[in-house]
């Protein structure tokens, strides 16, 4: 495709700028609770000084000013079915429509969470079947689902950690092993959960410096955190002499799963020798991110952690029946409300049964084989510090030739266009930006990850106009520091809103 | 290779993709994984289904769950969804979007955030909200941990044993290994005791308090007293909420709280079977520096347009990593939208309304249960949508005889009690029959 027809691409997001508040009148509403069929009832009982004074400042909207409100809201949003959103270390794929339309079900909708099990054996049915599908996927022995996003999966994860620890009266064991390019959940979890943080260095490669590792070993060590393919998208090859170093010195390893991508149907944590691991359903398992969650991050461990699991837990009776256990004596706890987020496991769980055994093993070299082809496309254009190859993910640190300039006779001084003009720039496009300025390793920070859904076409597109910013930046990188030009709103300005917090609707002066 | 419908894949597009790598085949690109830790078996999952057929695996399993009459409540209600609800929020600008990092492409999502902020502020009569936490007792256990960095030098925190047993339960996991020491406030006549309360206070090391608005037996604790006790000794005071009861309830900051917490699912949000909610956290704006979370500010574009984006971001982890006031990341911002359009639908109005024929139905309910005679009052107190009451009959029959019945209801509590809960949409029809089966009970 032309790179014309993307410049010309019409603007078919715009600015609207009402609050729902700004929409209220007094008197106007958008329910029906129909007749009642008791007498009107104003909390008689209830004594004066148990309610409210004021009624609260909702919005008083007809329904149709919520719907077009809330409409035109939509339309200045981008989410994956408008477009490519290469965010690294986010798993953008494709979110399949059976996953909706069995998640929506009204059978599943309408259960209440504390319903005899007697009453739920379709749904403690589903929790069993993603244990068992989960488990042969990454190689754990058990799964629980209780955690609701990632780094509450992580969190659960560490209280395993160290509830194994605690009841093996090793009490010494309060630190955690960290690489320097860790998501940021990865210590502010062990921090959560009360352990110490230490560094481990990458080497030059990329990789957990081995050599840095070893004097940090010892009996004070609870475990080490790690997430591979690491946050730069390379694979720790060096893995199986991690895992028998820290097993010796007395530790766990613990699996962050927001890079298991690119292993699904090719590696699995429990044979690099992983105890503790979570998965976002919400990243490799096809559910939809909903803007910031829901998600869920189901936790397995191995077959000696089992029993840490945190509780409720779902089991198989002896008659094949199943039922919700709510006391272990040596779980690690209850972690959230109840079973953890039915309608995302739900969807997770279509994914899966889509995909079958067939499919799944082409799920992670998919997403590798695309991640490969845009870093060889582009790699003369943008700085490529570790040129080995990559799994489902790579980082650019930057652009070779970001347009800055000294002053000089006939030209004056200019500023290059740095890696947030770059992401700003590919909005223009009609393309989402990548993760930027994460891993921390580098200071230009471009982290893409295309995932297993997306066609060469998208992939050509996206590498054409990649070369294109890249063209620009050299040539004038003005127009990459004024992007984006085609968005609904400009670059906000972020310093007054932190300095100055209007927070809420009321706020305004 | 057979096609797949979510990989798009033809067998020239992958040559074409190799022969730019330069590699010959796809598992030429894990030449880097030791050969050990390529896995070689054969994964133990069914054969890949068609649309059609997964349909039907899940028709199946449906089918194995029992639709019941729910008259019950303990952290879950079940409230009527307006059609609107559900129909915005699968719209897939909103249900596909990640977190709103490229503020430029995300005013939707930053909108209906500061939206939602702004609405559990007006609930709670509090200062500032986050965007959400994952579920009401992950949002106590945050705000249990937020109360030592709040007071500095104090470290315990005192928990109401009238709360719900899932908060309490979820404080202590989160408590016991961040290293927060726990105290309880036993039951006195269904209430929070204010006097072991005060005893405890003044102890001098009470970093905060943690009660609810409506306890686990449905009681509305009268808190008269409680803020002043609490900061006197400066502490914080935590509450326990639920929201749409603060559509007519005495507000947290009406009551004098620094923090107030809670579970967004009584907002209309389906049961589910328990997931997903959404948490609610908000606070006085002194300690907004401490509070968890994501949370959305309002400033202009280079245009002068007003516009919204993440802000406040040093307190996250993704900044401050191990400093950081919590390790969330991901919430549960498409719930968030969903109490957002229900509160835009419902209004003042809508919820008062909700309130007062849930009341009208669960206080019908009470006194018909009395008058059967297999019940006595347990407290004297004022109620809302959800009761307690003595069984005078076995409780194990009497829940298998409602369940029978295709009820479920009489919840039984920790000392031998029974909770039943009715919404605005248990009609008096249905009350009947529940209460013509208790009769045979």
């Amino acid at each position: 495709m032309p790179l014309s027809h993307w410049l010309r691409r019409p603007r078919n997001m715009k600015y609207y700028d009402k609050l729902i508040f700004e929409l209220s009148k007094e008197g106007r509403s958008g329910y029906s609770l129909g007749f009642s069929s008791f007498q009107e009832a104003s909390f008689t009982d209830i004594p004066a000084d148990l309610l409210r004074k004021e009624a609260p400042a909702l919005p008083q909207v007809s329904e149709i000013d919520v719907v077009r409100h809330y409409t035109n809201l939509s339309q200045m949003n981008f989410g994956v079915d408008t477009g490519f959103y290469p965010l690294g270390s986010c798993t953008m794929k494709y979110n399949p429509k059976i996953n909706e339309e069995i998640a929506n079900m009204k059978g599943f909708q309408g259960l209440h969470p504390l319903q005899p099990s007697c009453s739920v054996q379709g749904a403690l049915e589903v929790y069993y079947n993603m244990e068992k599908a989960l488990s042969s996927i990454t190689g754990m022995a058990g799964f629980t689902f209780n955690p609701c996003a990632g780094a509450h999966g992580e969190l659960t994860g560490l209280m395993i950690m160290r509830q194994y620890h605690l009841l093996r009266g090793d009490l010494k064991r309060t630190k955690v092993i960290v690489p320097d390019s860790a998501h940021g959940t990865n210590p502010a979890s062990a921090a959560v959960c009360g352990l110490e943080v230490v560094v481990v260095k990458s080497n030059a490669d990329g990789l957990v410096d081995v050599a840095d590792l070893k004097p940090l070993l010892g009996d004070d060590i609870a475990g080490i955190m790690m997430t591979n393919p690491n946050t730069l998208g390379l694979f720790e090859k060096e893995i199986g002499e991690i895992a028998k170093l820290v097993h010796e010195c007395g530790g766990l390893l613990y699996y962050d799963g927001a890079n298991m991508n690119p292993l699904i149907g090719m590696v699995r944590p429990g044979d690099m020798g992983f105890d503790i691991m979570h998965l976002n359903l919400h990243k490799s398992f096809s559910t939809p991110h909903g803007g910031g969650g829901p998600g869920s991050g189901p936790v397995g461990v191995c077959e000696k952690l089992v029993p840490y699991l945190p509780v409720p837990k779902v089991v198989k009776t002896s008659e094949g029946k199943f039922d919700v256990v709510c006391d272990d004596e040596k779980s690690a706890g209850q972690v959230s409300g109840f079973l953890g987020n039915f309608g995302v496991i739900l969807r997770a769980y279509a994914y899966i049964l889509m995909l079958g055994r067939q499919n799944v093993k082409l799920v992670g070299k998919f997403a590798t084989l695309g991640a490969n082809y845009i870093k060889e496309s582009l790699k003369d254009c943008y700085k490529l510090p570790i040129p080995t190859v990559c799994k489902h993910e790579f980082v650019f640190d930057g652009l070779v030739n970001d347009g800055s300039r000294k002053a000089s006779d006939s030209e004056t001084e200019r500023e290059g266009a740095t890696t947030l003009d770059v992401a700003k720039r590919l909005l223009d496009f009609g393309f989402h930006a990548p993760t930027i300025y994460f891993p921390l390793l580098f200071h230009q920070a471009i982290m893409i990850e295309p995932t297993e859904t997306e066609s060469l076409e998208t992939l050509d597109s996206f590498i054409e106009v990649m070369r294109k910013i890249a063209a620009e930046a050299a040539e004038d990188p003005a127009i990459l520091k004024a992007a984006p030009h085609n968005a609904p709103i400009t670059r906000p300005d972020e310093t007054t809103a932190a300095r100055q917090p209007v927070l809420k609707f009321q706020d305004e002066a | 290779m057979a096609t797949f419908q979510y990989f798009p894949h033809t067998e020239e597009d992958i040559r074409t993709m190799l022969d730019r790598i330069g590699v010959k085949s796809m598992d030429d690109l894990y030449s880097d994984v030791p050969d050990g830790f390529i896995f070689k078996g054969e994964y133990d999952l069914p054969d890949a289904m068609s649309e059609q057929e997964v349909r039907d695996f899940f028709e199946n399993l449906e089918a194995k769950d029992v639709k019941l009459k729910v008259f019950a409540g303990q952290g879950a209600y079940d409230h009527y969804t307006p059609s609107v609800v559900p129909y915005i929020i699968s719209r897939s600008e909103f249900l596909t979007a990640y977190t709103p990092y490229q503020a430029e492409i995300s005013q939707g999502t930053l909108r209906y955030i500061f939206e939602y902020q702004s609405m559990i502020c007006a609930l709670t009569g509090l200062d500032v909200s986050n965007a959400s936490m994952y579920d009401g007792p992950t949002a106590a256990a945050e705000a249990v941990k937020m109360a030592p960095s709040c007071t500095k030098k104090k470290t315990r925190v005192l928990v109401s044993k009238t709360l719900l047993p899932n908060v309490v339960r979820t404080i202590e996991t989160y408590a016991k290994y961040h290293g927060i020491p726990l105290g309880y406030l036993p039951v006195m006549d269904g209430h929070t005791c204010p006097h072991h309360m005060k005893a405890e206070l003044s102890k001098g090391d009470v970093a905060g308090v943690i009660v609810p608005s409506v306890n686990r037996f449905g009681i509305i604790e009268d808190l008269t007293g409680f803020a002043d006790a609490i900061h006197e000794e400066g502490g914080i005071f935590i509450e326990y909420c639920d929201p749409s009861a603060l559509g007519v309830l005495k507000t947290p900051a009406e009551w004098g709280a620094d923090i107030a917490v809670g579970d967004g699912q009584s907002l209309g949000i389906p049961m589910c079977f328990g997931g997903p909610y959404v948490g609610f956290m908000a606070c006085k704006k002194e300690y907004l520096r401490k509070l968890p979370g994501r949370i959305v500010g309002e400033t202009r574009d280079t245009e002068g347009r007003r516009c919204f984006c993440l802000t406040l971001q040093a307190r996250e982890q993704h900044i401050r990593r191990e400093k950081a006031t919590s390790n969330i990341c991901s919430n549960e911002s498409l719930m968030a939208l969903f109490v957002t359009v229900y509160m835009s639908l419902m209004g003042p109005e809508g919820l008062k309304e909700v309130n007062s024929r849930s009341y009208a139905a669960a206080h019908y309910l009470h006194d018909e249960l009395i008058k059967t005679g297999k019940f006595e009052e347990a407290f004297n107190q004022p109620f809302l949508k959800e009761f307690a009451l003595k069984p005078l009959v076995p409780v194990d029959k009497l829940q298998s005889k409602l369940l029978e019945g295709g009820f479920f209801a009489a919840l039984p509590t920790e000392e031998g009690l029974v909770t039943f809960c009715t919404t605005e949409r248990r009609t008096k029809a249905e009350i009947d029959a529940l209460v013509a089966l208790v009769k045979e009970a």
